[in-house]
Parts: structure tokens; sequence; C-alpha cells
């Protein structure tokens, strides 16, 4: 046959395909004739990387899934089993546990991309949403997931998170951590239901997630770190000026992206697949032991900013609400930060200052939650867990123009609330502690807020016609 | 924001200071799982004196042998005691409920206890069991980084016997830890941080002195606790020798596969302004 007759089959082939199923069509939509802005920048790797890291945890998944045993008594000595009789079993293991850590770091850069160049802004509010139900489903993943290896650490994990649910008020508590647990304490049941969830229930909704994240995604079109609408300036054929083709464009910068990404997952995996603790925790290495409670129970690393907040909290229900609001709120940022300008490169001094105050802030609780809990950590938890919070009430008062009055009313008003707040949770014993780590939130709010009533510090720059770079 | 970040980094010296107070620092054992010779004298120490009682249940006899260098039948005549295989998993003889009965608890599998308690750990848990004549403890012994062990000290014979000699401390005691471990010619040097009740506070050292001696000097001990320690690290994960190996050329790879990537994109993006 020759080339040109070849050429020809193919594309009676293609004919064929395209009046039975729109593979062309889809090609062209979301690859090949997908505009995206030119000028993106390093931030933009993380969402092809999540999903890179999304499919080698699927695929490393379904070969541990071959292996292991979700049985109490066999469990640990199955995951011994992987990692020393199965062949390459522990490269596999030690990929799916490191792409576990490796798949928050991703997403917590993702997340704080958009939070930067306010990529949840101009339409993308459903984006942002299933974004965040994403987050959620891959918290519930990494948590039914971590209780598998049945060792002390995931035993006590465990134990301790699904007593949180015991602790909502009219009876629902104690039926819901009934539910969840299968039993009245951690047990096998447990073990089968968290595996069923891990390898089946949640892993389908987190797939179907990230399809209507995408659709959502090139439904809108892409932001870029200028947070310009590419739309708004066609050529006459009716494309982005600033705009270039998803494929070959982008999908040749992700590869490489992605090429920079294994090599430091590989060195991970091959090198330090502990982390020094914190990828796999030492704890973990010794069997559940129902009898034995452990000296310091603590998440995972990424859970612990969270969990940082929940400890720091000395009222059980009172934690657990405000644990929950400390995720949930993310969802509402759209609602939250309704400012005209998207991108943090034309935002003011003192909104930079804030976001990355607040990245700082989010930083230091996750180191906490992995501490032991001494009362000045606690105390210096509770802090921050201040400012955790403050930051979504500045993104709301920066939001627009307000005047010197609003400045000095919202400060009149934040420091009757943390006062309030001191008052409720007063103890003696710490009464000089609480009084030194108030100076954390009082230099936060003088400076965000009363700074913008005597300087210019808070002035936005013009925002630009087209993309920069 | 300056302030805040200075604030913040202040804080967090401090509370990192205080915690790291609360923690004794350790011997350090510097194991090294590539040397062969080490992890067989480990092998025949363990066999020897521990695996009366602690087993490597995930472990088996000939995956030891071909990981030390040595032959199914020189492990068989030399280092099996337990079994008459060397397919079998390397598990130990006494029965749980006896050990029970025995011991008050049935001492633990050992096949992890690396990766759980670290080198450092286990190496000074085994060079600080002292005599303690106290009527509460069964064996006679005592330990300095896991206070009143079940556990005698299986490796008396070697060691002999140590003596605990403390530093006199005047002044009636508030509280006290131990800050560090060290070890000199004689034996190991237990270094402690004491406050007085008028809120001084004292550095102590006491020692640990070799009484009655056993068939190895203190120095030739530490070598034998380094390669036993060095065996239990090899056996808490055996693959790290393969994947030490493999882990260079994937890496390798991988930088190629880039290097090649990004010429790709550079040729792609030529067109781009």
């Amino acid at each position: 046959m020759s080339a040109q007759n070849q050429a020809g089959a193919l594309q009676a082939m293609m004919n064929w395909i395209d009046d039975r199923f729109p593979l062309t069509k889809m090609w062209k939509e979301h690859l090949a004739e997908y505009y995206a802005p030119k000028n993106f920048n390093v931030w933009y790797y993380f969402g092809s990387l999540a999903i890179l890291v999304l499919v080698l945890q699927l695929g490393t998944g379904i070969w541990l899934a071959m292996f292991y045993k979700p049985d109490a008594q066999e469990a640990f000595a199955s995951v011994e089993y992987i990692m020393r009789e199965v062949p390459l079993g522990w490269l596999i293991r030690y990929m799916h546990s490191t792409g576990a850590s490796l798949f928050f770091i991703v997403i917590y850069l993702h997340m704080f991309r958009a939070l930067l160049y306010g990529s949840y802004k101009g339409k993308r509010e459903l984006l942002w949403l299933f974004g965040i139900v994403i987050y959620l489903a891959l918290m519930a993943e990494a948590f039914f997931g971590y209780l598998l290896p049945w060792g002390q650490m995931s035993y006590w994990g465990a134990q301790v998170i699904t007593s949180l649910f015991g602790a909502i008020p009219f009876g629902i508590g104690d039926t819901l951590q009934l539910v969840i647990r299968g039993d009245f304490v951690v047990s096998d049941a447990t073990l089968n239901r968290f595996y069923s969830l891990h390898i089946v229930g949640v892993p389908l909704v987190l797939l179907g997630l990230v399809g209507a994240h995408i659709l959502a995604l090139h439904e809108v079109g892409s932001n870029n770190p200028d947070g310009i609408e590419i739309k708004q300036n066609k050529n006459a054929q009716g494309i982005p000026v600033d705009g270039i083709p998803f494929h070959p464009y982008y999908t040749v910068k992700d590869i490489m992206g992605a090429a920079a990404f294994l090599f430091i997952f590989a060195l991970i995996v091959f090198y330090m697949p502990q982390v020094g603790g914190l990828f796999l925790e030492h704890d973990n290495f010794v069997p559940a032991n129902v009898l034995k409670t452990p000296e310091h129970i603590k998440p995972v690393w990424y859970f612990t900013p969270y969990y940082a907040i929940l400890r720091a909290i000395p009222h059980k229900l009172t934690g657990v609400i405000v644990f929950a609001w400390s995720v949930m709120i993310l969802a509402f940022l759209p609602w939250i930060d309704t400012h005209p300008v998207k991108s943090i490169r034309y935002r003011s001094v003192l909104y930079k200052a804030l976001v990355m105050t607040f990245a700082l802030t989010f930083v230091v609780l996750g180191w906490l939650g992995m501490s032991p809990a001494e009362p000045e950590l606690s105390e210096l938890g509770l802090r921050l867990g201040e400012l955790y919070f403050a930051f979504f009430f500045m993104l709301w008062v920066y939001s627009k123009d307000r005047s010197g009055s609003f400045y000095i009313g919202a400060f009149v008003f934040v420091f009757i609330t943390l006062g309030f707040i001191d008052a409720i949770r007063y103890d003696e014993s710490k009464g000089m502690l609480m009084l030194v780590s108030a100076v954390l939130p009082a230099i936060y709010f003088v400076y965000f807020l009363l700074a913008p009533v005597v300087s210019s510090l808070n002035q936005d720059r013009p925002v630009p016609e087209r993309v920069t770079s | 924001m300056m302030k805040n970040i200075c604030l913040a980094v202040a804080l967090w010296a401090a509370a990192t200071a205080a915690m790291a107070s609360g923690g004794m620092h350790l011997l350090e054992a510097k194991p090294d799982i590539h040397d062969k010779a080490s992890l067989q004298h480990g092998a025949k120490l363990f066999v020897n004196y521990c695996m009366s009682c602690h087993g490597l249940s995930y472990m088996r006899y000939n995956r030891m042998a071909q990981d030390l260098g040595l032959t199914d039948s020189e492990v068989a005549d030399n280092l099996m005691f337990a079994s008459d295989k060397v397919v079998n998993l390397m598990k130990v003889a006494m029965r749980s409920a006896d050990a029970k009965k025995w011991f008050g608890s049935s001492p633990p599998d050992l096949s992890v206890i690396g990766r759980s308690r670290g080198a450092n750990w286990l190496y000074s848990y085994l060079l600080t069991f002292y005599e303690d004549p106290a009527p509460t403890r069964p064996f006679g012994v005592n330990n300095v980084v896991f206070k009143d062990v079940a556990m005698p000290h299986a490796l008396w014979s070697l060691q002999g016997h140590q003596r605990y000699v403390s530093e006199p401390v005047k002044g009636k005691v508030k509280a006290e830890h131990i800050s560090s471990l060290a070890t000199d010619p004689k034996g190991v040097l237990i270094r402690r941080e004491v406050t007085l009740e008028n809120g001084e506070v004292l550095n102590v050292t006491d020692r640990l002195v070799v009484d009655i001696s056993g068939q190895l000097q203190p120095g030739a001990y530490r070598a034998a606790a380094h390669d036993l320690v060095n065996f239990l690290v090899y056996a808490g994960e055996p693959s790290k020798l393969q994947r030490d190996a493999m882990g260079i050329w994937v890496l390798l790879f991988i930088a190629i596969l880039f290097v090649l990537t990004r010429l790709l994109y550079k040729e792609y993006w030529k067109d781009v302004h």
C-alpha cells in the first residue's frame, strides 16, 4: 500500500469513528483547539502533575490490592510480605506511599496558585467548588488508606479521627461513629469498610469529579498569572491573540514538567521513602495494638495544619466545629474575595503581605500539629488558628475600596471578638501565656487594618490590557 | 509582615528548644548495610543470643543467605537452630503462651524493630544495661533508655556486668532528665540535667562501669553491638539493598528523559512570542 493510500485508509477509519463517536470533536475541543494563555509560569504545572499522580496512585494501588489482605490478623504481615517477597513489591508500595504525600504537595501548590492569581474569579466558581470537593475526597481517600497497613499510628489515628464524629450532639454523633467504624472501636470491621471505600468508593467519586473539574475549566477557559481574560482579545478568526493551542504547546511543556517531577519522585522512592518519619511514620512499623495507646498520636503531615487548630481548642464540640469550618471555609472563597483584580501581581503591598502571612501560618500550623501538645505550642496553635480565619475576614475587607472609618470599625470589631474569645477560654494558669501570645493577632490587625488608614500601602496597581510575558 | 515573620520564627525557635530538651541524645550507631562482614557477624550474634526469644518472622533464611553473601548450606550449618529448611521464615521456637508466662509479656518480633526504634536507639539500648538489685527487677538488671524493661541482659556474657555510678548532687532535686549519652574507653557516660528546688540547674555526668568483665573488652563489645544493630537495620528492610542499587539508574534515565523533553519543548516554543 502506498503512503497516500495509507493516509486515505486512516482518514476513512477516523470518519467511521467520528460518525459514531465525537472523537475528533473532543480532541479539538480539549486539546488541539483549546486555547490556553501563553504566559503560564511554573505554578501552572501542578494541574497536570495532579493527574499524573492520580494515575500513578491508581496503577500502584491496583497492584497493591493484588497482594494486600484487609484482615486485622493479616494486614500488617501482608504489607511486609509485599515489601520483602513480592518481586518489586517494595517499589510499588513506596511509589504508593510517596505518591500519597506528593499528591497533597501538588494539590496544595495547585490551590495556592488559584489564590495567587484569583483563579476562582470570573465565572470560575463551579470550577473552584469541584476542586474543593476533589480536595475533600482526597482527604477521605488518604484517611481510609492510612488505616490499611494496620500499624499503631494507623490504628490510633483512625480511632482519634472517627471519635470526632462522636462529638456531634443529639445522639447523631454516636450513631454516626458506629456506622463509620462498623463496631464500637476501630476493628476488623472498620478495616474492611475502609478498604472498600479506599479502593472503590472514593476513587470512583474522584475520577468523576476530576472530569467535571476539567470540563468546567475548558468551558470558561484558563486564567493566567496576569489574571486577564484572553477571550476578550480575539483576532479575526475568533482565536484569542494571547492564546496558544494546548496541544502541542502545553502537552510538550507539561511532559517536561512531568519528567522533572518524576526525578524528585524517584529520589524519594529510592533514597528516602520515609522522609525522616514524615511520609512513613516510625510508629507505624509497630503492629496495631488495641491495648497500648502510643505516647504521641498525630496524623500524617498533610492533615496537621487542621489538626493543630482542632487540638488548640479546649472544648471538644467547639473544636470539631472549628476544625470542620477550617476546611469548609475554602469553598466560599469566590464569594468572600470579590475584588475585580484577579492576579496578586496587580494587588496592593498589603494584599501581598496578607497572602504570604497566610501561607506562613498554614506551614507553621502544620509543624505544630506534628509536635507534642505542650501548653505553649497549644496556645500558639490557637493564635495561628485565629490568624488562619482572620485571613478570610481580611480578604473580604480588602475585596473593595473601604473608607478609613470602615477599617477602624473593623479593627474595633476584631478587637471585641478576639477579646470575647479570650474571655470565655480564660484560664488563670495560662493568663500570662494568653497575654504574651495576644501580641501575634495584635500586630497582625494593627498592620493589616490600621496601615491602610494612614498610608497608601493598600493601593492596587493598574492591570495591563494584554498578558505581559 | 517582617514583624510577623520574625515573631513566628522567634516563637518557633523557643518552642523547638523547649521540645529538644525533653528528648535524649542517643549514641550514634552509624549502620552500613552494605558492609557484609558486619552483617554476617550481626546475624551470628542474633541467632546465638536473641533468637531463642525474638523471631524475625517476615524474614527467610535463604533470603538472608543471599543478601549476606552466604550459601544456603553455610546458613543451614551455622545459623539455623530453630528450623530445618532454609526456605522457612526465621520464627522463634518458643511458644508465645509460654513466653508470656516466663517473662510477663511475650518478646516482640524484631523484623521491623530497626525501622520503628531506629539504629541509634537499639545501639544505646544494647550498651546501657546495668545491675539493679531492686527486688522488683526480675533479672537483676535495668536499662537507661528503656527503664524497667522486662528483658534480661541477653549479652551479659559478652559485655560483663555494668554498675551505675552516679555523680553526687548536693541540694534538693526538683526535676531531672538525661540529656545525652556518650562513650569513652571505659564505658558509657550519662549526662543528666538536674534542676534543684532553688532553681539552680546542674549538669552532672554518671557512668556505667564494667564491674565483672565479660568475654569482650568494652571497645570490642561496642563493635559487636554495632554489628548486631546493623543486622537488625538490614532485617527491617532487606529491599533497601535493591533500591540503593537500582535507584541511580532510574534517576539517570529520568535525567536523560528530562533533557530530551526540554529540547522538544524548546523546539516547539520557538514560535511563541
